[in-house]
């Protein structure tokens, strides 16, 4: 009997002990989530962070040079539909637009046959965090102190000391201007990734969508309109589509690709792989970006993640947060179906 | 049953059939790694992402497989429950058997359902993708999801009934229940050493 019961104690604990109940302190997506939760509140219906966002559709036209990295469809020379969003970085879905919020754009490639990407992109070059522990100690760093309304500065000179990686990091952020709105912004994938073409070659990588718009620098909030940035980019998408290049950066060998912080060389070579046309713009609704979990591993066959922590962890917590938001009753976003015209 | 009393082993026809036992435990080694694969994931942020591209491929296996052992289990009657099963314990197995195909069959749907439900793609391996078989609905994915989380302790669960029950059997009673499904040729019946 005794055997019979270590035998099953062992099946269960084991059990167990993966699924985390043996472990209180292990970061999980949930706990990530609940932090998430902490800091902005639990709004329902809502993305835990980019809580605030606008949905936008247009093509990929690709020039066929990337099937010289990748041989995923995406890149074979022609037109694959995408599914947008633009958002703001932070859990507040109504916060009010404003230049110190990172901007963020998510997209869909659908080609017909299979072969569907998704990245999440942000305009800012180099990301503040190397680790999922270090992303969610600054999280909880920057959580608002209601008697201040400031985060308390003690925490974050904590968080800086033990992270000097990120006082790099935002001495490069610093160093680039931010641009006026989302049609004039540089998005960046920050993380690396491996393409690997027909031939089975395999290359680290990284991609930015660079604006055709011209670049005017970023001005003081507009205090009549709380959502004067997404209004912009509605009026822009008015007067007729808006173009990115999308730009691939080629990676050397001894370059790092498991940390977002650090960038490579502006020497490396960058290849033009094709234009993304946005012609379309709606509000947050059933079925449409709302519905989307803009995952940054879904990734086609010939592109595939690097050894950078963040990219599983961004997937565990981005489908965490998805999993909640899907459950909860719905809301209209902020910037509503009458703000965009339709 | 006391140890003193000569038992014998089996009554009816002995082992299972040969597909059946290649079945059973090579379904059981992928179920339990799923199970196990589905709660680790949940709690990984390192290993999220590998054990996902394991997990859905698996799962879909177990799905091309049940439908096999459906099939087999048909063609191949089970043999007679051994004389050491009162009656409340074969309505048991009989009904944890009923339901241990009812989970096999419907986990991998449900997961296939719900990833469908949220528009993942539902890539298996490679450029190799299935089709979604619901619509597009966030409520649908959140309830399927949630179902999917309970059907897999509910199949954990059963799993450490069944566990428990052929362990006390083998361990306890020594009547050699383990032997109809052990993969090898065992010829019976026999008498039970004393």
């Amino acid at each position: 009997m005794a055997i019979l019961g270590a035998l099953v104690f062992c099946v269960v604990g084991s059990f167990a002990y993966v699924g985390g109940w043996l472990s209180p302190g292990l970061l999980t997506p949930g706990r990530f989530a609940d932090g998430f939760q902490e800091v902005f509140g639990v709004h329902p219906g809502f993305r835990r962070n980019h809580a605030k966002g606008l949905c936008v559709g247009g093509y990929f036209e690709s020039n066929g040079q990337g099937a010289r990295l990748s041989k995923a469809s995406v890149f074979e020379p022609g037109r694959v539909a995408v599914t947008g969003r633009f958002s703001l970085a932070g859990g507040q879905p109504f916060a009010a637009d404003g230049p110190a919020a990172v901007r963020g754009f998510g997209l869909r490639f659908e080609p017909r046959y299979g072969g569907q990407w998704r990245t999440a992109m942000v305009d800012i070059p180099v990301f503040a965090v190397g680790t999922p522990e270090g992303f969610y100690d600054q999280l909880l760093a920057s959580k608002i102190d209601p008697a201040t309304g400031k985060p308390d500065p003690a925490k974050m000179t904590a968080f800086l000391a033990a992270h000097p990686e990120t006082v790099r990091a935002i001495t490069i952020i610093k160093a680039k201007p931010f641009s006026s709105g989302f049609a004039n912004a540089t998005f960046n994938g920050l993380n690396v990734f491996r393409f690997t073409n027909a031939a089975g070659d395999t290359t680290p990588v990284r991609w930015s969508m660079v604006p055709v718009d011209a670049f005017a620098p970023e001005g003081p909030a507009d205090a009549q309109d709380k959502n004067y940035l997404f209004d912009a980019l509605i009026a822009r998408l008015r007067r007729g589509p808006v173009q990115w290049h999308m730009i691939i950066t080629i990676g050397q060998p001894g370059d790092p690709t498991d940390d977002a912080t650090l960038p490579w060389p502006d020497t490396r070579e960058h290849l033009d792989v094709g234009t993304l046309t946005l012609d379309s713009v709606a509000a947050e609704a059933p079925g449409n970006c709302r519905d989307i979990n803009f995952d940054p591993l879904v990734l086609p066959d010939g592109i595939a993640p690097s050894d950078d922590p963040l990219l599983s962890a961004r997937s565990a917590v981005y489908s965490q947060s998805f999993t909640r938001r899907a459950g909860e009753t719905k809301e209209p976003s902020a910037v509503t179906p009458a703000e965009v015209g339709q | 049953m006391s140890g003193s009393e000569r038992v014998t082993r089996w009554t009816g026809n002995g082992q299972f059939a040969l597909p059946s036992r290649i079945l059973h435990w090579t379904m059981a080694a992928m179920v339990l790694t799923m199970l196990f694969i589905g709660v680790a994931m949940v709690a990984s942020l390192a290993d999220y992402h590998l054990l996902v591209s394991i997990h859905r491929p698996l799962g879909i296996a177990i799905l091309v497989l049940v439908i096999i052992r459906y099939v087999n289990r048909k063609l191949n009657s089970p043999p007679e429950f051994i004389a050491t099963m009162p009656p409340e314990e074969r309505i048991a197995a009989h009904y944890s058997e009923l339901l241990m195909y009812a989970m096999m069959f419907a986990m991998p749907l449900i997961g296939w359902g719900m990833l469908s439900a949220a528009r993942y793609p539902i890539v298996l391996f490679g450029p190799i993708h299935l089709p979604p078989i619901l619509p597009h609905s966030l409520m649908l994915y959140a309830v399927l999801r949630k179902t999917h989380t309970i059907v897999a302790y509910l199949f954990f669960a059963t799993f450490i009934a069944h566990f428990s029950g052929v362990l006390f059997h083998t361990l306890i009673m020594r009547d050699g229940l383990i032997d109809r499904m052990v993969p090898w040729r065992v010829r019976g019946p026999e008498i039970n050493p004393p």
